[in-house]
């Protein structure tokens, strides 16, 4: 993946345009999802990618494994359980204590050996930190390409895997290709690939495979893992109905009409960058390019304009609401209900409304 | 403490605009910047420098008006400047320009000293892809610490160094051994306005420009668009929805009423949110 993306390349004329594979990758075969298992369990990404993954896996005709490393054998065995339901044919599996926290090193040193034995022709991991900090050294070890913060996979008429990724802020999308090395391999962001449903009972086989490797090769030691045990912690990237402020609210005091309407719903909440900037909501809170993914079934966006990096964080949404006092904000453009109105005047009468219809709903039922 | 911090110099993104026809970048007049958060490596790098002494090398791979960028980060206060530039480096991808810099940083330590932490940020706003960081630390066999948020403490003799570093769900704590690499996470810090004298010191220590061969670099199969494993096939707008927003009547409606009829129209949009929506305010 370019750091630095190039402009349209010509057709044809240059050497890495072609596809020569060598013989040596010819035999690497099979699709293989990286599945992110810490602190007891599976990232919802992972399964994402097993839905995704066995699509490409139908389509190229070859079976779909995901790779579990970690520090407990049962633990694992159980998370292949999952990983059977949500669409893996078999689990290759690296259980070893050195592993039972993330660490670059012995991570690194796993998936490497494990596509350096089985050999995948494909190899995706979630755009996660734990993710692309894992992907990165991997691909630079293996010699291959490596895709970032993936958006759409599909397999070509060459059996080739066109990854499109955002670029530039999310101005650009780009198709890349890694055409003559293998695995190909990307990662994905969260949330943007449809979980699979789960199908109770489906079952695969266990592929277990050794690290060797002790705790005295391992230079790194993780001295202590704070989680954001923060009530207030944001779940933005999971949550089903989502409000967002923007700098049109004009005030950090404002943002309370948002957090009162999020209240109300049930929904979790978020805003635009600026507001990151301003101190008026944490940074875990901002929705975007340089924030987080949402795909939430609503999303109201209450005096954010729309920019291009705001845009790409929400698209995913099934049913954008914006409320802005400019009609050619281009929210409007991607919104598919909008209303020009003052968003200080109009969220406390929304927050009012959807509580009476609630709460008449609630005595009813 | 020697550090060396990579800094790209990207495309003010805020002000990019793409080729209505072409779908490129349209590059002309959009201002450039050193990437934003490469600022936050450096800063991270000057703190250091400040307490345990030493000298803070910026590192930086572009065609030559990059030697703008480093001059910038001169004045933020580093020591020495150096230019990779070469025509052998065009279209490289993170592959190939983790060759180029990593090569460059061991021609680095063999000119002027050691180096203890090498800093990047944690990507960049062009490219997004955070992997230049990771691409280094593999190819200069070093112990990597990615989406760094702070540097809880050095100890100079032991040469051992604790972090605090972003993870899902929570924050790690890793304590590790010199030389590492670090890539630094956003909004950790600020970037300090230089001093007069450091304005003064930019203004006479000038760039180090080395080309492939001044580096070092002999295999320019590594390099550029040749030592690059992903090719770029197309490149697009994203596509315009040519669908407009439903826009709700405001014309002589009070707040209540316009809020009636967003939900309205939110619900018929879509009935079934009707019940997500008592489900979720019910807080099940
Ligand atoms: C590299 C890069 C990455 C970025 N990443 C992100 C990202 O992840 N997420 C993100 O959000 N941004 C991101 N941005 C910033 C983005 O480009 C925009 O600047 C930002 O989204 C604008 O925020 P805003 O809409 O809140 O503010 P503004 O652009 O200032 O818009 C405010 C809007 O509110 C409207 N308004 C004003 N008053 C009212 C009122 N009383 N009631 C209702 N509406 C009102 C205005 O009409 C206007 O449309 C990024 C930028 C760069 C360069």
């Amino acid at each position: 993946m370019s750091d630095a993306p190039r402009q349209q390349a010509p057709a044809a004329g240059r050497a890495g345009m072609k596809k020569e594979l060598p013989d040596r990758f010819k035999s690497y075969k099979h699709v293989w999802v990286f599945i992110e298992y810490e602190h007891g369990h599976i990232h919802p990404v992972s399964l994402e990618l097993l839905g995704e993954g066995r699509k490409l896996a139908d389509k190229l005709q070859v079976e779909l494994a995901g790779v579990l490393i970690g520090g407990d054998v049962d633990e694992l065995g159980e998370a292949a359980r999952a990983c059977f339901e949500h669409g893996a044919d078999l689990v290759y599996r690296v259980a070893d204590p050195v592993l039972a926290h993330y660490r670059n090193e012995p991570y690194t040193k796993a998936l490497t050996d494990l596509v350096n034995t089985y050999k995948p022709e494909i190899v995706l991991l979630g755009a996660t930190t734990l993710g692309r900090d894992l992907a990165g050294s991997v691909a630079t070890t293996l010699l291959t390409g490596l895709t970032a913060d993936c958006t759409e996979l599909a397999i070509d008429d060459e059996r080739s895997l066109a990854a499109t990724r955002p670029t530039f802020g999310g101005s650009l999308l780009c198709t890349i290709h890694t055409l003559n090395f293998r695995p190909q391999m990307a990662t994905i962001r969260p949330r943007v690939m449809a979980m699979p449903p789960a199908v109770p009972g489906r079952s695969g086989r266990i592929v277990d495979h050794g690290l060797d490797m002790t705790e005295l090769d391992i230079i790194t030691k993780v001295l202590q893992f704070i989680p954001d045990r923060d009530t207030d912690k944001a779940q933005l990237a999971y949550a089903d109905v989502v409000v967002a402020g923007g700098l049109g609210l004009k005030s950090a005091e404002n943002f309370q009409l948002v957090k009162d309407l999020a209240g109300v719903l049930g929904a979790d909440y978020g805003g635009s960058r600026p507001l990151v900037q301003k101190g008026w909501i944490t940074a875990d809170r901002q929705i975007g390019q340089t924030g987080k993914t949402i795909r939430p079934k609503l999303y109201i966006a209450a005096g954010i304009s729309g920019a291009i990096q705001h845009r790409v964080g929400v698209e995913g949404a099934d049913l954008i609401v914006a409320i802005n006092t400019d009609p050619k904000a281009p929210i409007f453009d991607f919104a598919q209900i909008g209303i020009v109105a003052n968003a200080v005047e109009l969220l406390p009468a929304l927050t009012a409304a959807f509580r009476q219809r609630l709460s008449v709903h609630r005595l009813a039922s | 403490m020697h550090t060396v911090v990579c800094i790209k110099q990207v495309p003010d993104s805020a002000q990019i605009r793409v080729h209505p026809v072409h779908n490129t970048i349209m590059r002309q007049g959009v201002p450039t910047i050193i990437n934003p958060y490469d600022l936050f490596a450096l800063e991270a790098a000057l703190t250091l420098r400040d307490k345990l002494g030493g000298t803070v090398t910026v590192l930086c791979m572009g065609p030559p008006m990059a030697e703008d960028s480093l001059r910038k980060a001169l004045t933020f206060g580093a020591d020495r400047a150096v230019l990779l530039t070469d025509r052998y480096f065009a279209g490289s991808d993170t592959l190939a320009t983790s060759f180029a810099l990593s090569s460059a940083i061991a021609k680095i330590g063999e000119t002027f000293g050691p180096v203890d932490i090498v800093f990047t940020g944690k990507q960049t706003i062009d490219g997004d892809t955070a992997q230049v960081g990771p691409g280094i630390a593999k190819r200069l066999d070093l112990n990597q610490l990615t989406y760094v948020s702070r540097i809880a403490g050095i100890d100079a003799d032991t040469r051992e160094i604790t972090v605090e570093r972003r993870a899902e769900g929570g924050v790690q704590v890793l304590k590790t051994v010199l030389p590492v690499l670090i890539t630094m996470l956003e909004g950790t810090n600020e970037i300090r306005r230089g001093s007069l004298a450091d304005a003064l010191r930019a203004a006479r220590a000038g760039v180090t420009t080395w080309n492939a061969a001044d580096a070092g670099i002999t295999e320019l199969l590594k390099c550029g668009l040749r030592g690059s494993p992903t090719v770029v096939k197309k490149v697009f707008a994203p596509s315009a929805r040519t669908e407009k927003a439903v826009l709700i009547e405001t014309d002589g409606r009070n707040g209540a009423q316009m809020a009636d009829a967003l939900i309205a129209a939110i619900l018929d949009r879509n009935p079934a949110l009707d019940a997500d929506l008592r489900r979720l305010s019910a807080g099940f």
